[in-house]
């Protein structure tokens, strides 16, 4: 348990979506009620069998080992006996459908030409095909920013050398030179510094390059590619190569920089002191050809500034900051120069700690601490990150369908802030409440500043929304819109101060803000702490279901946490693909996935498993009901072969082609129209009204099917040639009557008939009829009894049984047409009031 | 943790995804059916299109209702309990078990004439001839006159599989338990004479069982020869070969037996006993006036408080007198079409009204 493996494991649990939990728990009234058949029809049977005529009368005598079996025996054998007389109440095959329809439908996902990228020539993928319909049923989406809202391909903008701008670079080389060409600077800095700056760029990174000539030609032609981990560092490198640094390539540890001289000038590169995502800064040490030892640094302002001795912090950071409120990924670089002496000292402390082997990070890091002090700033870098195509239209469109849309990102608020603008996460009237280190630290103490913000945000916020929680989904168009802004230090502040005495509702308070907010962004956020939130909000009351979507491995964390993971195929590797449900090219297709397909997803299998439930329900009534006629001896009322057939053969293939080209809304229509979204909400078709519906229309027809049967039997014949029917003929009118019900209801459901349903639907009918005639016209000679022989034909040349079919069916489906037209009053009604008052 | 693993590893090993060399056109085929644009109809169910539904089912339910109905109540039907429970009933004496054969006679009265062919049933009431253990309790390969099922009746068939070790024939409670009563019809012309109506033993039984499901076994002319080395059923007085004088429909193949062994659906039941054919001349086939009902009284329902009764009927297109399906497509047609008009009335007035009519339906 202690290998690496199991250290790194995230526990995954197996994820399943609200609607299996829906059927699990259908699955249990169903088990109760054939529980309660069984149990009441054993009850009955002894009740009636203690008049010993009923029990054994002249012409039905027991053998003599029925009448020896013990009564306790004999009870529990007929318990068992009625629990298989209807077990078919429990959709066994339904398990299968659903199984297939989601294995199948998936596969609508991965054909979509919509989800195809042509950059990188992949459509969306699919992982994992349980969690289909949960795309429709989605309450909160947690984003990443870099990579996926925005393109994660940057450019560097500008930079600050020693508090002087540089702009524009981009024309040519000659950017900095001071020979000629239109001056894009203001002022300038020194010439040293600016080429420090420029070293420092080209230095202080892990970038690779590739060449992709062949070796015979001339170096200096070779065009480079580079490759990094970090699409910023290459962002750098190109742009101190637009500035005339080159970086050549790393050799043997011997790092190759041409300058705007074109001289090559050779470093050693001594070490390397990694990125990591506490320190946000990262340096190498090098040995110029001169001999001296420089460690350039780079990093997160946050991480850079208090540790440089400088005093001109104050110009480059209000450089910063201004390029941080422009949306962009801002970086500061310093150096020091390390004497000889002082270098033994750190390279003994470096290889010592890399060799450690107990607590090897925490010493690393204390190392690295320790040489990354006293350092000089030379400047900052600004570099733009694109907003990805329609990102804004997409989240606009989700706020539309009553989606919550958190933003998680590790970058600064200011730049992170100016990204939601951008994408209109905060529109310009939305209220920001912010809860960061800059508002919290004003104050001495922390938490005390924190829980008075918290409170005066609650009171804020609940003054404001009404207190019923159903209606705000609608109230948010109406009313003032609130974004709430925290970073990661704040969170875990929040999060973590269950100790102290009287704050431990701090959580619970937070998350009240939370919840009432439309927007929500995180920042600054450490990988894990992405997953505790995803966690934090998938506990709430009513298990809202959250989306988690990203691109990189620090998203990991948080797809597999939440209900839903969506990897986007990015520039950052492929792990956020791999480890996530569902894969798309970009952000903008969430849009599609959740709103259309989701949507269609989930109606489909939401009605699948309605439909599965009623359609069993109305089979096996009948047969309940006959055995208070047939003196509870367990009697089957249908014949063996419809009893497997049905689910089988019968009613299966409408539903499975219902279930997978179902559109009862155009896909054009659900994505234009984001608020169609919010009728599904909640798992709004499993709830206990629609599930009621359901077995009460189950349950009206299966009585419909049998006193209707049992009616037309209370004459002397049916033909006109007076001949007499059994009870085959009784069960087989009851099951011709049930397979057309169920099958015409399933066609007054299906709203979108391509030639497969018309197919499978009248096919199915067609076979039934085909099969009864096929079944009953032949002596079957493996067969012990040949009970159905003729009952088929015979009964359909009753003119009598025909009429009677088609009544009981139409007072059947006579409900659910009634209700349909009375929605469709309804909605009509609906209609003119809004219109009336929309006139007013 | 295996099984986590597991997962882990396919999770990882999931999808194929060769960055490097993405050489290969992944792009999804642009099909109807891939995008999902399958041409499709897509019917709106407004109340535009349900309501002419109504009124058109209205309109057809409610006159073949009426037709139902009225074909059904021209049908004329007599129904004659000969249980004999109550203590003045003819019956009565039959009872007592030491009576056997009892012979009864019931006088009853056709206020009307039957016309066409009449049809007499019997009906028994509170028999359970849909009893699990009943109804398995036959072997259709003997009745088919399988000559091995002949001799070797199914298990199915016991306890009346085997009587004094010779194998039953026909084994099982159905054919244990056949009807035996004998009805006789008699129209009283006068104060004195009485004419016998003649009934047809023949054509009541189903063609495809008379013909194909039920066959006498295999063997010489003589039908009690066929049936060598088979025993009578227990409660039969005679063996199954002497059903009938005629040898086409003695056997498995009487008609009577192949009624009997069609079980009926419900512990109430009728089946066809005889038929009185359609006289030639333009008489009535039984014209009104006083008959009496002869009864050789065998079957003891008494012991499980059931019900005897015999049946005379005439017969219409749609079969015996069944008043619910005349009824029920009239009350059907008529909700129909009723519900056709008050949402018409509703729809009309939201379409054409402009102040707010508040409407809760």
């Amino acid at each position: 348990m202690e290998t690496k493996m199991a250290l790194n494991y995230q526990g995954k649990s197996q994820k399943r979506s609200a609607v299996e939990k829906s059927i699990n728990a259908f699955l249990i009234v169903y088990l109760f009620i054939l529980l309660t058949k069984a149990a009441v029809c054993t009850t009955l049977k002894y009740v009636w069998q203690s008049n010993p005529n009923n029990d054994e009368p002249w012409y039905n005598q027991k053998t003599q080992k029925e009448r020896e079996t013990l009564k306790v025996l004999k009870m529990f054998t007929d318990f068992l006996s009625f629990m298989v007389l209807f077990n078919f109440i429990i959709p066994v095959s339904m398990y299968v459908t659903v199984e297939m329809q989601k294995f199948l439908g998936s596969f609508f996902i991965s054909w979509d030409k919509d989800f195809y990228d042509e950059e990188i020539h992949e459509g969306a993928l699919v992982n994992t095909s349980d969690l289909n319909e949960e795309l429709g049923q989605v309450d909160y989406v947690f984003t990443d920013k870099t990579g996926t809202l925005t393109e994660n391909s940057m450019e560097f903008i500008e930079c600050c050398i020693d508090g002087h701008k540089y702009r524009g670079a981009a024309q040519e080389a000659e950017g900095l030179s001071e020979t000629d060409g239109p001056l894009t600077y203001f002022d300038k800095a020194d010439k040293n510094r600016e080429e420090l700056f420029l070293r420092a760029l080209c230095l202080c990174h892990t970038v690779e390059t590739k060449t992709n000539d062949v070796v015979d030609a001339a170096t200096e032609s070779t065009e480079l590619t580079y490759i990094s981990s970090s699409p910023d560092e290459i962002a750098l490198v190109k742009g101190a190569k637009k500035y005339g640094f080159t970086f050549v390539g790393n050799q043997n540890g011997q790092m190759k920089v041409e300058n705007q001289r074109k001289e090559i000038e050779v470093y050693e590169l001594l070490h390397t002191l990694n990125f990591d995502s506490v320190r946000r800064r990262m340096s190498v040490i090098v040995k110029n050809q001169a001999g001296d030892i420089i460690l350039f640094c780079k990093g997160a302002d946050s991480a850079v500034f208090p540790r440089v001795q400088n005093h001109e912090i104050e110009l480059t950071k209000a450089h910063v900051e201004r390029n941080a409120m422009d949306g962009y990924r801002t970086l500061c670089v310093a150096f020091k120069e390390i004497a000889p002496d002082d270098y033994e000292r750190i390279n003994r402390q470096l290889i010592e700690a890399k060799m450690a082997l107990q607590d090897r990070e925490e010493k690393m890091e204390r190392v690295f601490d320790d040489i990354e002090t006293n350092m000089n700033l030379i400047g900052a870098t600004a570099v733009e990150d694109r907003l990805q195509d329609q990102a804004a239209e997409t989240i606009e469109a989700l706020h539309a369908a009553g989606l919550k849309v958190w933003v998680l990102t590790g970058d600064k608020m200011e730049t992170a802030k100016s990204t939601c603008y951008a994408c209109r996460l905060f529109q310009t009237n939305t209220e920001l409440l912010e809860l960061t280190t800059k508002t919290i630290e004003e104050s001495e103490r922390k938490e005390d500043r924190l829980h008075e913000l918290l409170i005066e945000y609650r009171k804020k916020l609940l003054h404001d929304f009404p207190k019923s929680t159903r209606s705000l989904k609608k109230a948010w168009t109406e009313h003032q819109e609130y974004g709430l802004i925290i970073d990661g230090s704040t969170l875990s502040l929040i999060l973590n101060s269950s100790q102290d005495s009287g704050s431990h509702n701090y959580k619970s308070i937070f998350l009240q803000i939370c919840m009432k907010c439309t927007a929500v962004l995180c920042c600054r956020m450490a990988p894990l702490q992405k997953a505790q939130i995803v966690r934090m909000v998938k506990n709430l009351k009513g298990s809202p279901i959250t989306l988690s979507i990203g691109d990189g491995a620090n998203d990991v964390s948080m797809i597999l946490e939440s209900h839903v993971g969506i990897g986007i195929k990015g520039k950052e590797g492929r792990q956020a693909a791999r480890n996530s449900d569902y894969s798309v090219p970009k952000f903008k297709h969430l849009k599609k996935l959740l709103l259309a397909h989701g949507h269609l997803y989930y109606v489909r299998i939401a009605h699948l498993v309605q439909y599965f439930f009623y359609k069993n329900l109305c089979f096996i009534l009948p047969q309940f009901l006959y055995q208070f006629f047939c003196g509870f001896s367990q009697q089957p009322l249908y014949d063996a072969a419809y009893l497997t057939m049905y689910n089988i053969c019968f009613t299966s293939l409408p539903i499975l082609a219902y279930s997978l080209l179902e559109q009862h809304i155009n896909i054009d229509t659900l994505t234009s129209d984001p608020r169609l979204y919010m009728k599904i909400s909640g798992n709004a078709m499993l709830q206990l009204g629609p599930f009621l519906y359901w077995t009460f229309l189950a349950a009206f027809e299966g009585t419909v099917f049998f006193f209707g049967t049992y009616f037309l039997f209370q004459t002397s014949s049916l033909e006109e040639n007076a001949k007499v029917y059994g009870n085959w003929t009784f069960g087989t009118i009851v099951f011709t009557v049930l397979v057309f019900t169920v099958t015409l209801k399933l066609a007054l459901d299906t709203r979108f008939w391509t030639w497969i349903n018309h197919f499978v639907i009248w096919g199915s009918l067609a076979f039934y009829v085909f099969f009864s005639f096929f079944w009953g016209g032949i002596i079957w000679p493996f067969l012990k009894q040949q009970r159905m022989y003729f009952v088929f034909a015979q009964m359909l040349s009753s003119v009598s049984t025909w009429l009677a079919i088609i009544l009981l069916i139409f007072i059947s489906l006579f409900p659910e047409i009634l209700l349909i037209v009375l929605k469709n009053v309804k909605r009509r009604s609906a209609r003119v009031h809004h219109l009336i008052s929309s006139s007013a | 943790m295996a099984m986590n693993y597991n997962a882990k590893d396919e999770v990882d090993g999931g999808p194929p995804g060769a960055p490097g060399g993405a050489a290969k056109n992944r792009r999804p085929d642009n099909t109807a059916f891939k995008q999902q644009r399958l041409p499709a109809w897509q019917p709106i169910l407004t109340a535009g299109t349900v309501l002419p539904t109504f009124f058109i089912i209205g309109l057809i339910f409610i006159p073949i209702g009426i037709g139902i109905f009225v074909t059904s109540n021209n049908i004329r039907e007599i129904e004659i309990d000969y249980t004999g429970t109550e203590p003045s009933s003819p019956c009565n004496k039959c009872l007592f078990p030491n009576a056997t054969p009892c012979f009864c006679t019931i006088n009853f009265t056709l206020e009307q004439s039957f016309e066409g062919n009449v049809f007499m049933y019997y009906g028994l009431s509170n028999f359970y001839q849909n009893h699990r253990r009943y109804v398995k309790s036959r072997d259709d390969s003997q009745l088919n006159g399988d000559a091995s099922a002949l001799l070797n009746p199914s298990k199915e068939c016991e306890p009346y599989r085997r009587n004094e070790d010779k194998p039953i024939a026909p084994c099982g409670a159905i054919a244990n338990s056949m009807f035996n009563d004998t009805l006789e019809l008699f129209l009283i012309s006068n104060e004195s004479q009485s004419t016998p109506i003649p009934l047809q033993r023949k054509g009541i039984a189903w063609w495809t069982d008379k013909n194909v499901k039920f066959r006498n076994p295999p063997g010489g002319k003589d039908l009690e020869e066929r049936f060598k080395g088979t025993t009578k059923p227990v409660n039969w007085v005679k063996p199954v070969y002497m059903l009938d004088s005629d040898p086409n429909n003695s056997g498995f193949i009487n008609e009577d037996f192949i009624v009997w062994m069609r079980t009926a659906a419900l512990p109430t039941f009728r089946k066809l006993y005889r038929l009185i054919e359609r006289r030639n001349d333009l008489h009535p086939t039984l014209p009104a006036g006083q008959y009496y009902l002869n009864i050789t009284y065998n079957y003891p329902v008494h012991s499980f408080d059931g019900r005897k009764r015999m049946i005379l009927s005439t017969i219409s297109w749609m079969g015996g007198k069944n008043p619910f399906l005349g009824i029920a497509y009239i009350t059907i047609g008529s909700i129909s079409f009723l519900l056709g008009v008050v949402l018409l009335v509703i729809n009309h007035k939201y379409r054409n009204s402009s102040n707010t009519a508040d409407i809760t339906i």
